[in-house]
């Protein structure tokens, strides 16, 4: 009953003694003065801007990254024990959800200044901190141009030819913002014609990877996903190609990544100063160039290729009232979309 | 801990241990009250595996059992069942196909290169099943969907029948086989009527591990695109943020567990190892192959040319042409090194668990023992994200200093994967002898001291077994990892994570390469394993 097994694992159980000094780093994170961030937002894009915060700020920053709607999840399992200070998410709705169980503290007026009304909490309790807008992705080489607005999307013209990711906040984002533009009927319509129409995929880069592929010709996703793969690939090696919907469309919502400060935090201060941090100037340069993310405060422009956020024409809305993603969600469900 | 499961059973009857031995050496038999020293550690492994219960239970009734009664009656939940159960049985049964023929072949035949081949099918246990989608979909974008899913977890999971199944090919008394073939049965209707009906238990409780996996999986669907139980609760979460839904629908899950696994034990049954000699295995005479080798080496070629070197092929593409293939020795060093220890800890722990668990399921036969054996394996069909939300809400309540701590990370891993070791550690006490330990026993030791000096030794090498299969799933793990690692802790997956959320598939490729050659370690151990 001899096993080579045996003598290795052995050794591997012996070495599982040795775990916490392997990873002592990760011991003494997250405890005494340090401002805790739970970041909904990619490590790989905001690394960066975040070391930049700790030396502005001048408080040690331990940042948790995880999924932004599995950290709302969590903050919201932790409830007033979270060791989360400040919660930098991915979208607005995350954020929604956090300040609808009050677990968020109100932002002071200057801060929230910096920000036009559209782009933040309706009770003053997070802000938008950088924007993205929904867009048509297409593939030039199966169609000539795009529709110049979601309705056109749901013809019989299209069918089979529309890829979009149902399950995604963002697109979630959208409906709400149809619905709250142009009625429940008029939006419970429409998702029952792109039913019929369109593909469902998982995330809006496999929808943008299926236009690439010609899988379909049309995809409704977030500019900026565009324009990374740009930056994996190459612009140029890119066959698909973005249409900014023109003249308020519901298709053209522009939506927001932002921050709030837990209400149990005891580095408020801090926390606070951390938000104004990525409202600064050098924060929103840093969105614009990095992320290619619309920039909020004045005085900062796109980059990269993203036009200028006074040539978009966003529907006119009030973010605020995309909080009712639950009915949202209904009707998702009741289409059978999710 | 209470024992009155156990005492309220009728006293055994009285039968010399000896003749149950020569009968069916390694059947479990009924009688003998289990021993407090196993009972007491195994309800503590239990009462372990139950968290998440409890803590779904609270979150499903919070709006009150009309509300979860509402989400769980509601037709869709139906459809995801019929949905994830159809694609848990095709893919079982593919499972079953590769595991029995590439154990069959590389155990039992005179296959060339047996022992690499043995090796080689136990590698793809290595693979993220969300690598293996991706890289199929990479490749194939039409994939996408019920073939894609079915296809990507066949090819990741088939080990977990292929490794119960050879090592019970390597366990059974060639004497039968060679009765039937003296009485003039042609090699396949010896294996089809000899040697199957023997492989059941190894067969179905390996099937057990495949089904409750592919309901677990959230990877390989949501990139397939395939909708199941699973990607509707994390919808769920992602969505609304309401985690009654979630928890609820998390219930189902856990009742169809238990069921399936009443259903394996049932499976069972009155099988086991027939031996009519001493406890020594004799080996078998492999069978000669003849001009039969070259499809069986086809067939070997195709399973791992699809299985192990497509994926990595595709990384390696991915590498060559990604601008974004940024390479950082000392980070990947560091989160290797990591990895390994987390996972080795992770291991550790499940393989302790699950000691008097397995070896309870093996020894006695009884209500207590079943569902003991039916608490280990209730949260296995979860989600990681339910697993892990379960363990931040008992943290921040009763262990608050443990909150995002090494320890609650690891006792997350065996929670989670407490079943592959209880699986293992069953099947390896089986096979030991019992008359070995009432010998033991007869001689006055305690029960402490037989487990210590008889059941453990003899059940060494398939308990390691379990362990080294246990380690593989632990790097391999994201959800549970990604919520309740410590601040600033990274594995090897949680960086894959990291880069593929941004597209930035070349950075990607050497995290995931080196999660597969460092998962290869064990697999290849596993594969070399002969009991």
């Amino acid at each position: 009953m001899r096993s080579p097994l045996t003598r290795p694992l052995a050794a591997i159980a012996a070495a599982a003694l040795f775990v916490p000094v392997l990873t002592g780093c990760g011991s003494d994170a997250g405890d005494g003065d340090a401002l805790v961030i739970y970041s909904g937002r990619n490590e790989k894009l905001v690394k960066p801007l975040l070391e930049k915060l700790e030396k502005a700020i001048g408080t040690e920053v331990d940042v948790r990254y995880g999924d932004s709607a599995e950290l709302a999840a969590q903050i919201l399992e932790e409830g007033d024990k979270t060791k989360a200070d400040l919660f930098f998410s991915q979208d607005a709705g995350a954020l929604g959800a956090l300040s609808k169980d009050g677990l968020l503290a109100e932002l002071p007026k200057g801060t929230l200044n910096k920000v036009d009304a559209a782009y933040r909490g309706s009770t003053g309790d997070w802000t938008g901190v950088s924007g993205r807008s929904r867009v048509i992705a297409y593939n030039p080489d199966r169609t000539d141009a795009a529709p110049d607005s979601v309705h056109d999307v749901v013809t019989s013209e299209w069918k089979g030819k529309v890829g979009y990711a149902p399950t995604n906040a963002s697109f979630q984002a959208f409906v709400t913002g149809m619905r709250v533009l142009e009625g429940d009927d008029a939006t419970r319509e429409w998702l029952k014609g792109l039913k019929e129409v369109g593909k469902p995929y998982d995330n809006n880069l496999r929808v943008l990877d299926a236009v690439e592929s010609g899988e379909v010709t049309l995809g409704l996703i977030n500019h900026y996903y565009w324009y990374e793969r740009a930056a994996e690939k190459g612009a140029d090696k890119l066959t698909a190609k973005l249409h900014f919907l023109p003249g308020g469309d519901a298709g053209a919502l522009v939506n927001v990544a932002g921050a709030g400060v837990l209400k149990s935090s005891d580095q408020s201060g801090p926390a606070t100063e951390a938000v104004d941090f990525l409202l600064s100037k050098e924060a929103q340069h840093y969105f614009a160039d990095e992320t290619k993310e619309y920039p909020l405060i004045n005085g900062v422009s796109p980059s990269g290729g993203v036009p200028a956020m006074d040539t978009l024409q966003a529907p006119k809305i009030d973010l605020g009232e995309l909080d009712s993603l639950q009915e949202t969600l209904a009707m998702l469900q009741a289409v059978g979309l999710v | 801990m209470s024992t009155t499961g156990a005492k309220t059973r009728p006293p055994a009857p009285a039968r010399p241990a000896g003749a149950v031995t020569a009968a069916a050496g390694g059947r479990q038999r009924a009688g003998r009250r289990p021993p407090l020293v196993l009972l007491v550690p195994a309800c503590a492994a239990a009462v372990f595996a139950l968290l998440p219960l409890g803590y779904l239970g609270v979150r499903a009734l919070e709006r009150g059992p009309a509300h979860a009664w509402a989400i769980v009656a509601d037709e869709r939940t139906l459809t995801l069942l019929a949905r994830s159960l159809g694609l848990a049985a095709v893919v079982v049964f593919a499972c079953l196909v590769l595991g029995i023929s590439l154990a069959w072949l590389t155990v039992r035949t005179t296959l060339p290169g047996a022992r690499a081949w043995s090796v080689l099918a136990t590698l793809p246990l290595a693979v993220p099943s969300y690598v293996a989608a991706f890289t199929w979909l990479s490749a194939a974008p039409e994939l996408a969907g019920f073939t894609g899913a079915a296809l990507a977890l066949t090819l990741v999971s088939f080990p977990y029948v292929y490794l119960p199944v050879a090592a019970a090919l390597r366990g059974i008394d060639p004497a039968q086989e060679e009765a039937a073939r003296s009485l003039g049965h042609r090699p396949a209707a010896v294996f089809r009527r000899v040697t199957l009906p023997q492989l059941r238990p190894a067969a179905a409780g390996g099937g057990l591990l495949v089904t409750l996996y592919v309901l677990s999986d959230f990877g390989a669907v949501s990139l397939m695109r395939f909708d199941t139980f699973t990607r509707a609760i994390h919808t769920s979460y992602r969505a609304s943020f309401d985690r009654t839904p979630a928890a609820a629908l998390s219930v189902v899950l856990v009742v169809l567990t238990v069921a399936l696994v009443a259903a394996e034990v049932r499976t069972r049954g009155r099988a086991g190892h027939v031996r009519t000699g001493s406890g020594t295995v004799r080996p078998a005479q492999p069978v000669a192959l003849g001009r039969l080798r070259f499809p069986a080496l086809a067939w070997c070629g195709a399973v791992t040319a699809v299985a192990v070197a497509f994926p990595l092929g595709v990384l390696a593409y991915w590498l060559a042409v990604g601008n974004s293939a940024t390479w950082n020795g000392s980070i990947l060093f560091d989160t290797a090194v990591t990895t390994f220890g987390v996972a080795a800890a992770g291991a550790a722990l499940t393989t302790l668990l699950a000691l008097p668990v397995g070896v309870l399921s093996a020894r006695h036969r009884g209500r207590a023992a079943h569902l003991l054996e039916q608490a280990a394996y209730a949260g296995h069909a979860l989600p990681g994200i339910t697993v892990a939300l379960s363990l931040v809400f008992f943290a921040v309540r009763y262990a608050y200093p443990l909150y995002q701590q090494l320890p609650l990370l690891i006792a997350a891993y065996a929670v989670l994967f407490l079943p592959l070791a209880v699986a293992a550690t069953r099947a390896a006490v089986l096979q030991a002898p019992p008359v070995l330990e009432d010998v033991a026993r007869s001689l006055g030791r305690s029960p402490l001291r037989v487990l210590r000096e008889v059941t453990v030794p003899l059940a060494a090498p398939g308990v390691a077994a379990g362990t080294a299969l246990t380690f593989v799933v632990v790097m391999k793990e994201l959800p549970a990892t990604l919520l309740l690692r410590p601040t600033g802790m990274d594995t090897l997956a949680t960086r894959l994570w990291t880069e593929t959320g941004t597209g930035s598939f070349a950075a990607a490729a050497p995290y995931a390469a080196t999660l597969i050659l460092l998962a290869a370690i064990p697999s290849y151990l596993l594969g070399r394993h002969r009991s």
